[in-house]
């Protein structure tokens, strides 16, 4: 809502000196955003006059029409002569009257006035479009003013061309502020001042003989008020008042009639209909609609109706919808100029509805048919059905004044009996809201400003205004006092908040996963979740993949990317490529977040009531139709792992490094994780590594695919880790009881073992392990190597066992039968060889 | 050596003669100081007080001399061979010094050649930023609660006083999940906000509640340099008896005070949100400009638009109807909350101009962040 300050002056009488910042600081605190304020002319300088064309020149020679004028300034230019001046525009003739700024003015921009030679002439000013005086930028010509006007006369003044306008972000449950009526009831109360109200008018009562109007759906309409007016001169126009006050508010002027529906409903929020009586067909009605009819909007759309949609009728069918938008058929006619005989046709007769809809109505049809219109949007948030009458009445006076058309005597006013809306409130309610003391009385002072009538003592009867039907419970009441005492002076206090449990041990664990990853020397990147089958295709899942299976959006911001993730690994490894994009070439990125994976069997999310707390069945309802939405951790890495330097070569990066990602990750939890040989896309099939606690599969690691690689353009050998977090935090962190630690010395042994290629080291480990028995105090594989002295198809692994004792010093045999033990399980269980045996 | 011989004069032994261990004495001290190194002073030391030094030899004379002369003797030689050790040990410490001075000077490196050998990591400055706020809260007594980020239309809208044909259910620009028919009825959406996680806090358990809640939500915003379909809030709810708006404004202190420090107005606006009444937003003043720029064209601020104020988020008491729906009986308990915008706040502590850095995930970006925040 564009509020001008003038305008808002004329319903309360503002202190003189009061800028438009100090009334938007005022509204602000009173709850209305005020997002900006305007300042209309700030750089505009006079003297800017009315003229009157004496004399126009055509010049010829040039490469457009150029015009040299006299213009008669009165005394403005401070001789009386008239002033010369040249002029590129056309659409003025002798003796119209219009805009002159003279030397030594300023305009919008700002751009000083100066006398100069131009096409041969001296040119002492300017004659001014809309455009140039800053007046709204759909004007390219000179702004022809009203015929009767002096020449001389302070144009600035007169075109109101100085102003400040409030631009107020107007919340939905503060219908009446879009509405200078009801901005300026809170301008009011926020100053402590009277309001001029402007819909209390003197409006004769209803009668039978106004045009016939019958409500169907009185549910849907429960007011409807018709106004004629009769012999309205098409050549009228709207007054320079008028227009300002629209432009300034952000509409533009059409034709006089709209115009006035247009200005009653920014100055009372009644949004108007005007139709030509001449095209009406006997009553209008009000009814629903019925599927399959059809109407042409104002805006020339043909618009298929549906059942819920509220319409008036004539005896021809459709002519509007309902406090959206009218039809095509019944509106006024634009007047029209016959250059032949100088008269303007148009519509003389017009009837005025000023109605009253429900809310939810209007908010569905106009959400049906993506018509959002200043009246539906003031409908939707409630209209004060109490000032149609005013309204209607407005636009008739409006219409009478300036378009010298005479009001018919019949009025036409259908009111659907209103329950009286009472809501009791205890006196002390919005002190036990704020947690601060008012007092009765300034609950009933605040109550009443807002125009509430309140009865009572410890107990408040209060019936709030027809233009609040936001008021519904004592709770809305309150915060009404407080808003209007002001949240400043509400004191700040702490509650008395009981010891609380501090973080979950699985938050701790999430944030030990980052510190983690991040002291790991990998950086943490949030990328979005929305994700298309080409990210699938270019991780070379199979089709019948169970990451393919996703949650889609109907509305997604990008078509190729309708679903939401099933894997981290495609928004890190787009972050990876922008990266290396960038310049940045050694990456290791990690990402900790959801995935959505659609349940098995997928149900709709019912809608529960608000009236009471839903049942355990119904919440399960409610879960049930939701994908389960697991976190993970996810690494990938390119380049080096570490740089070459001075102090030697660098280690390029890659599977191991992604698999060691994941232990670092199970280690936050004090979790061994095992690792097995696997085959899953995206990864390389020789290089991806299953990752294992306690026997559950929580996710893989390794070298990602060439193909992968290729088709994601990644940096060749790029690795890639996912590990799901809820899956490895199962069973909760581990609890570890501490070691006793030896003091004993201990014994190292060696050992050599060939083994078959295709035998997993950790198998010859874990084999190791348990044939070493309680001595083995740690195992470390220190060497492996392939080739001639392994011999073909054999890997030779080095290994470093030590052993120690509690309770005394191991001899050389006690130390060397453990180590022939675990040997001897090694090659048991996978065939291993002692080298040189 | 001599054989034993009880009427031996010691006298008589002239390896025993005074000023022959004299000699023998100042021989080895010469042959010390006139070591010029440590592998000289070693054949020294051999020469002089190895087995076949005169020294030694001397010592092994007394062993054949009769009882009465062998004490004297014997204090000779000890003395003697006491005060060549001396001075070997000495002239052993010096020579070491001189080759420790040598060798740690040749030893010297540059301190100063880069290291970045071990990769640096960091952690997104939105991670610790919402870590920052929850560990606020939790040393006040909160709990960190969390709910998913699909979430159901009910929970995120109808539970929080928006009714399917509330006016602010369309201002917020709302993912659909898509039904098992393909339709829109799915009765499930991405979270527009993170109140739904005060409604399940409540249907999880009756109060006292005292929770924060930092999460991912989605708004079909295009990102720009302002904006972006997935940030982050941070939802804070109390609910207990007697709560009231006061509590809310001293808590919102608090919190702006441990986050952004004590020297900044706050400005309380009522505002309108279903799920609060009253309901508030809470502009900070303007850390860069401190409010001069307001009305003040020579001295434009790009941080508030000159407006003289940031926008930190939107709060209020909770709306009685909310505690209804999600179980809490209203005539007892009362409560508030409030929502932050985590972005707005990264972008205005830490001077972050451009939305898009903090979603692109560049490195250069997040890096400088390291641990903490
Ligand atoms: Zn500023």
């Amino acid at each position: 809502m564009r509020v001008p300050l003038s305008w808002l002056r004329e319903y309360v009488d503002l202190p003189a000196g009061e800028t438009g910042r100090d009334v938007a600081a005022r509204l602000v605190r009173a709850g209305l955003e005020v997002e900006t304020v305007e300042q209309l002319g700030g750089d505009l300088k006079g003297p800017l006059v009315v003229g009157e064309v004496l004399s126009i020149e055509e010049l010829s020679g040039f490469k457009k029409p150029i015009r040299h004028c006299f213009v008669n300034v009165g005394d403005a230019n401070g001789t009386g002569e008239p002033q010369e001046i040249v002029c590129g525009a056309t659409n003025f003739q002798v003796g119209d009257k219009v805009v002159v700024v003279l030397p030594g003015a300023v305009l919008p921009g700002p751009f000083p006035i100066a006398a100069r030679q131009t096409y041969g002439h001296t040119s002492a000013g300017m004659i001014c479009s809309a455009r140039e005086l800053g007046m709204g930028d759909d004007h390219n010509g000179i702004l022809v003013l009203e015929s009767h006007l002096e020449p001389g006369t302070d144009a600035i003044e007169l075109l109101q061309l100085v102003d400040e306008v409030l631009d107020i972000a107007v919340t939905p449950d503060r219908g009446y502020c879009l509405s200078m009526r009801g901005v300026a009831r809170e301008a009011a109360a926020a100053y402590g001042l009277p309001l001029a109200d402007p819909a209390l008018l003197d409006v004769p009562p209803a009668n039978a003989f106004g045009y016939p109007v019958k409500v169907a759906d009185p549910a849907g309409c429960d007011r409807f008020v018709a106004r004629t007016v009769t012999g309205v001169d098409p050549a009228a126009k709207s007054p320079i008042w008028l227009q300002r006050r629209l432009q300034k508010s952000g509409i533009r002027p059409v034709s006089l009639t709209v115009d006035i529906t247009n200005y009653v409903m920014l100055e009372v929020g009644q949004p108007l209909h005007a139709y030509d009586r001449g095209r009406v067909q006997g009553t209008i009605l009000v009814r629903r609609a019925e599927e399959g009819e059809t109407l042409t909007t104002l805006d020339g759309i043909k618009r298929k109706l549906s059942a819920e949609d509220l319409l008036i009728c004539d005896d021809s069918g459709p002519i509007g919808l309902a406090g959206v938008m009218g039809g095509a058929t019944t509106e006024i006619i634009d007047p029209v100029l016959d250059p032949e005989t100088g008269e303007v046709t148009g519509s003389t007769e017009v009837v005025i509805e000023a109605a009253h809809f429900d809310p939810i109505s209007v908010a569905r049809t106009a959400k049906r048919h993506k018509l959002p219109s200043e009246a539906s949007k003031r409908f939707e948030r409630g209209v004060d059905p109490e000032a149609a009458r005013a309204a209607a009445q407005r636009a008739v006076d409006l219409l009478v004044l300036i378009a010298a058309g005479t009001a018919e005597a019949g009025v036409t006013d259908i009111a659907a009996p209103r329950p009286m809306r009472t809501i009791a409130i205890g006196a002390d309610l919005p002190d036990r809201v704020a947690g601060t003391e008012y007092g009765r009385e300034t609950v009933t002072r605040r109550l009443q400003e807002i125009g509430c009538s309140v009865v009572g003592a410890d107990v408040l009867e209060v019936t709030p205004p027809s233009w609040r039907p936001d008021l519904t419970d004592p709770y809305d009441l309150a915060e009404e006092v407080i808003r209007l005492e002001g949240y400043d002076n509400v004191p700040a206090r702490m509650p008395n908040v009981p010891p609380g449990r501090g973080l979950t041990e699985a938050q701790r664990f999430h944030r030990r996963v980052g510190i983690a990853l991040a002291g790991a020397g990998y950086v943490e990147i949030n990328a979005y979740p929305f994700i298309g089958e080409a990210a699938f295709d270019g991780l070379g899942l199979e089709k019948d993949d169970e990451r393919r299976r996703t949650v889609k959006l109907v509305n997604p911001l990008n078509d190729e990317e309708p679903a939401l993730r099933t894997t981290l690994l495609p928004g890190l490894l787009g972050a990876l490529r922008r990266n290396v994009g960038r310049g940045n070439t050694d990456l290791a990125l990690f990402e900790t977040g959801t995935v959505f994976l659609p349940k098995a069997e997928l149900t709709v999310a019912p809608r529960l009531s608000v009236e009471r707390r839903p049942t355990e069945q119904e919440l399960a309802e409610l879960n049930a139709a939701l994908p389960d939405q697991p976190r993970r951790v996810a690494v990938a890495l390119a380049g080096e792992r570490q740089p070459s330097g001075w102090w030697g070569k660098g280690v390029p990066s890659g599977w191991a490094d992604a698999v060691e990602a994941a232990r670092t990750v199970a280690r936050a939890a004090n979790l061994e994780l095992t690792v097995r040989q696997a085959q899953r896309a995206p990864w390389h099939p020789g290089r991806c590594a299953e990752l294992l606690v306690d026997g559950r599969v929580v996710g893989h690691a390794g070298e990602l695919h060439p193909r992968v690689v290729k088709a994601l353009h990644l940096p060749e050998r790029t690795s890639a880790m996912e590990i799901d977090l809820d899956l490895l935090l199962a069973d909760g962190v581990r609890k570890v009881s501490g070691p006793a630690v030896s003091a004993y010395p201990v014994a190292t042994q060696d050992v050599a073992l060939i083994v078959g290629s295709e035998v997993p080291a950790a198998e010859v480990e874990a084999a190791l392990r348990e044939g070493a028995g309680a001595l083995l105090e740690s195992i470390r594989l220190f060497d492996v190597f392939t080739g001639e002295q392994a011999g073909e198809g054999k890997k030779s692994l080095a290994y470093s066992l030590r052993f120690r004792a509690a309770d005394r010093t191991l001899t050389a045999d006690e130390a060397s039968a453990a180590r022939e033990s675990a040997v001897a399980a090694a090659a048991e269980r996978t065939g291993a060889v002692l080298r040189g045996a | 050596m001599s054989a034993p011989n009880k009427s031996y004069d010691p006298v008589e032994v002239e390896a025993l003669k005074p000023e022959v261990v004299e000699q023998a004495r100042d021989e080895a001290f010469a042959a010390f100081a006139a070591a010029a190194d440590l592998d000289a002073l070693k054949q020294a030391k051999v020469a002089h007080t190895g087995d076949r030094s005169p020294l030694a030899l001397a010592n092994r004379e007394i062993g054949a001399l009769p009882p009465h002369a062998k004490a004297a003797a014997g204090k000779l030689i000890g003395q003697a061979r006491g005060a060549v050790n001396q001075a070997l040990a000495r002239r052993q410490t010096e020579l070491e010094a001189e080759r420790d001075a040598r060798v740690l000077v040749e030893e010297a490196v540059d301190v100063t050649l880069p290291y970045d050998r071990a990769p640096r990591g960091a952690r997104h400055p939105l991670t610790t930023m919402a870590e920052r706020i929850e560990d606020t809260f939790v040393a006040m007594g909160y709990e960190v609660a969390s709910g998913p980020e699909v979430e159901a239309e009910w929970l995120n809208f109808d539970a929080l006083n928006l009714h399917p044909d509330h006016p602010a259910r369309s201002m917020q620009d709302t993912f659909f999940v898509q039904a098992p028919d393909g339709s829109a009825d799915s009765g499930v959406v991405l979270r527009t906000q993170t109140s739904p996680v005060q409604i399940r806090t409540m249907l999880d358990r009756q109060p006292p509640l005292y929770a924060v809640s930092p999460g991912r939500v989605y708004r079909t915003d295009e990102l720009d340099a302002t904006h972006t379909p997935v940030f982050r809030q941070v939802e804070g709810l109390a609910v207990d008896e007697g709560i009231t708006f006061a509590d809310l404004k001293g808590t919102i202190e608090v919190l702006v005070e441990k986050l952004i420090g004590g020297h900044l107005e706050l400005r309380w606006r009522p505002s309108y949100f279903p799920f609060t009444e009253p309901s508030a937003e809470v502009d900070l003043q303007c850390f860069v400009c401190r409010g001069e720029s307001v009305g003040n064209p020579d001295r434009p601020c790009r941080t508030c638009s000159s407006e003289g104020w940031i926008e930190l988020g939107g709060c209020g008491v909770v709306n009685p109807r909310v505690l209804v729906a999600a179980g809490v009986d209203p005539n007892r308990y009362s409560g508030f909350a409030f929502g932050l915008g985590l972005e707005r706040i990264l972008m205005n502590r830490h001077n972050v101009a451009d939305m898009r850095d903090m979603v692109e995930g560049d490195v250069r970006f997040t890096l400088p962040f390291g641990m903490e925040i």
